[in-house]
């Protein structure tokens, strides 16, 4: 296992989040997005079908799963990107549904993209003081006279500059967001969600493409979210990466939520490791999440086994 | 082949009513594209509403010249929002085809018999100039110098339409510094992340649109103030002389239509008297005539040049090239 994968401190694990017997869609103690039969079909395919989910407040949370596992079109569902076919779900007690994206960042729950979605032809600083909340200036009328917005946008430039230093990226601020690295990138597209004070962070994949050295001071900014008092769910296939920060996990695949647990758990759980893992290359998934018996497939097989002999 | 005519021709074309009509016409384009990425294919359409507007409130209501000016505004700002409401949840090149659309028809009711009573069908408007004529500050007279001649009333047109054009360029230069312009060029960049942010787009690419239109608008007025209104004025061709002006100039530039307009308008001026002057002497192998329609071929050959060599156009800066054409 690289090093470079682990938080430079040992991080202080949340423990005791759920009630009762942990299971898939297991109750939490303190949820702070519930929902309920959400499902999304693209075309055939069920891409997401998930019963029921809570994801525990103040803590991170894991979402894992094999490639087309529908984690991604989970994250759209949740943040209003995308709308589902069925379902129920809410975030800090108010309800979601049909709520569009903008409004569900505006309560507090900000996302970023797996594919990061830096504005490039905006300079690093001006990416950040997008991410303010509330901006009068933002009002077409109001924007006409600087007298109405110029006090709020030296705070907002204060407040995005110290975030900047704690990102390491306030010697680029004036350069334009094409010019940083990819690994600056989700750097920049993580702090700028940062600068709505969002209670959850919603981060897609933040370690995809990011270079080694960087991704030892994400996993410590994700972990700095957590202690000053966010929730954060997370998108990630680097296992060692989800155990380390992680508190809890929730394994999908084929759409469905087929574990849940802490790390530890869900590591050394069969069905995990057969879905996720690959101790079973050649068993079919759908074997995992119960879409298909395998008892029928092994009589069908031995039924065509019988008929080729003949 | 007579240099001083050819000049004198080209540099009186500088200060025409048209020139300045473009180049508002066009700083809206660049609110559009250039800061708001908005692919607005009907530009023509709303200088048509301006230029109507303006004429059909005179001639059909009565109204003093600032009320019929007032008039294409609102309407301007209707047809936006009739255009907008469906057209802006596209994606940009079908937002495109349906703003070309849009302004197609708005062209063809207008030069159609329908409203013969208040449009005059396809002769067009004229003869409403007495009301802004009377509000002309000037006294008779002849004024300026050297190419630049004009009578008391054709000074009043270019002294109204800058003064237009002044407070336009300013009112972009405002909206675009502010964070409401900030906004505007980050769903330029990327709709989602902006909408991630918690930013309503939809409502801003309707604000963006109503304003450019809004310039498109004045820019049809200018046109039309000292001359008539002609149907055939607002063809999509007229759309994309604003879209060579726009790129020549640098989309995302303030001076950029400005600039743009003068050297689109100088050089179609010298083109119209100096091919046919080459083709007197015998140098070209057309009729006078033919050759001068010729420079509308240099038209198209400029906007495929521009797109191809220099994207971000004479102020554009290569950081921040809107136009990603490779």
């Amino acid at each position: 296992m690289p090093a470079d994968s682990k938080p430079s401190v040992a991080p202080v694990k949340s423990t005791g989040l759920h009630v009762g017997k942990v299971a898939p869609g297991v109750a939490k103690v303190d949820p702070i997005i519930i929902a309920d039969n959400v499902s999304r079909a693209f075309g055939g395919l069920k891409a997401v079908d998930v019963d029921h989910l809570e994801i525990p407040r103040g803590a991170i949370t894991a979402l894992i799963g094999p490639n087309g596992a529908g984690k991604t079109t989970l994250f759209n569902l949740l943040t209003g990107f995308d709308k589902p076919d069925t379902g129920t779900w809410s975030f800090d007690g108010s309800g979601l549904a049909g709520i569009p994206a903008f409004k569900v960042a505006k309560l507090g729950q900000v996302r970023t993209f797996q594919l990061t979605k830096s504005l490039g032809m905006l300079t690093v600083l001006e990416n950040m003081k997008l991410g303010a909340k509330g901006q009068a200036g933002e009002s077409f009328w109001k924007s006409l006279i600087p007298a109405f917005w110029r006090p709020q946008e030296n705070e907002i430039e204060e407040k995005a500059i110290s975030l900047l230093e704690r990102f390491k990226l306030d010697a680029k601020r004036d350069d334009l967001a094409a010019s940083l690295s990819g690994g600056q990138r989700k750097l920049l597209e993580m702090a700028r969600a940062l600068m709505s004070d969002p209670t959850l962070v919603m981060l897609d994949e933040p370690m995809a493409g990011v270079n080694p050295a960087l991704t030892q001071s994400l996993l410590d900014h994700i972990l700095g979210l957590k202690e000053s008092g966010m929730t954060v769910l997370f998108v990630e296939h680097d296992m060692h990466m989800v155990r380390h920060i992680a508190d809890w996990v929730v394994v999908m695949a084929e759409g469905r939520i087929v574990a849940e647990g802490s790390p530890e758990e869900v590591m050394n759980n069969v069905a995990v490791i057969d879905a996720y893992l690959g101790s079973h290359l050649d068993t079919d998934l759908g074997v995992v999440t119960g879409r298909i018996d395998l008892k029928e497939i092994q009589a069908a097989d031995a039924a065509a086994k019988k008929k080729g002999s003949k | 082949m007579d240099f001083g005519f050819i000049l004198g021709q080209t540099l009186s074309s500088l200060l025409m009513p048209e020139t300045i009509a473009y180049a508002i016409a066009a700083l809206g384009l660049a609110v559009h594209f250039g800061y708001g990425g908005l692919l607005n294919f009907g530009q023509a359409g709303f200088m048509a509403i301006g230029g109507y507007g303006y004429a059909i409130s005179i001639l059909s209501f009565g109204f003093p010249w600032w009320a019929g000016i007032l008039v294409g505004m609102v309407a301007s700002v209707i047809f936006a929002l009739i255009m907008g409401l469906p057209a802006l949840r596209l994606r940009a090149d079908y937002l495109a085809i349906a703003t070309i659309a849009v302004a197609e028809v708005v062209r063809l009711l207008f030069q159609s018999t329908i409203f013969d009573n208040y449009t005059n069908s396809a002769d067009g408007l004229g003869n409403y100039h007495t009301s802004f004529r009377e509000a002309n500050p000037f006294p008779p007279g002849r004024y300026g110098f050297g190419p630049w001649q004009w009578s008391q009333d054709e000074l009043w047109n270019r002294v109204f339409g800058l003064v237009v054009l002044a407070l336009c360029v300013l009112l972009v230069w405002a909206l675009m510094r502010s964070p409401w312009g900030r906004v505007v060029r980050g769903i330029r960049e990327d709709e989602d992340a902006v909408r991630s942010l918690g930013k309503n787009v939809f409502a801003y690419k309707l604000q963006v649109l109503i304003v450019g239109g809004m310039l498109g608008t004045l820019g049809g007025v200018v046109m039309v103030l000292g001359s008539a209104v002609v149907p055939g004025n607002y063809l999509p061709s007229l759309t994309f002389y604003l879209w060579t002006i726009l790129l020549l100039g640098g989309a995302a530039t303030i001076f950029g239509p400005l600039a743009g307009s003068l050297i689109f308008w100088g050089l179609m001026s010298f083109l119209s008297v100096f091919l046919p002057a080459l083709s007197t002497v015998g140098v070209l192998p057309f009729s006078p005539a033919q050759s001068g329609v010729l420079r509308y071929v240099f038209v198209g050959l400029a906007l495929m040049l521009i797109v191809i060599y220099r994207p971000q156009g004479i102020f554009g800066s290569k950081k921040e090239l809107t136009f990603n054409a490779r």
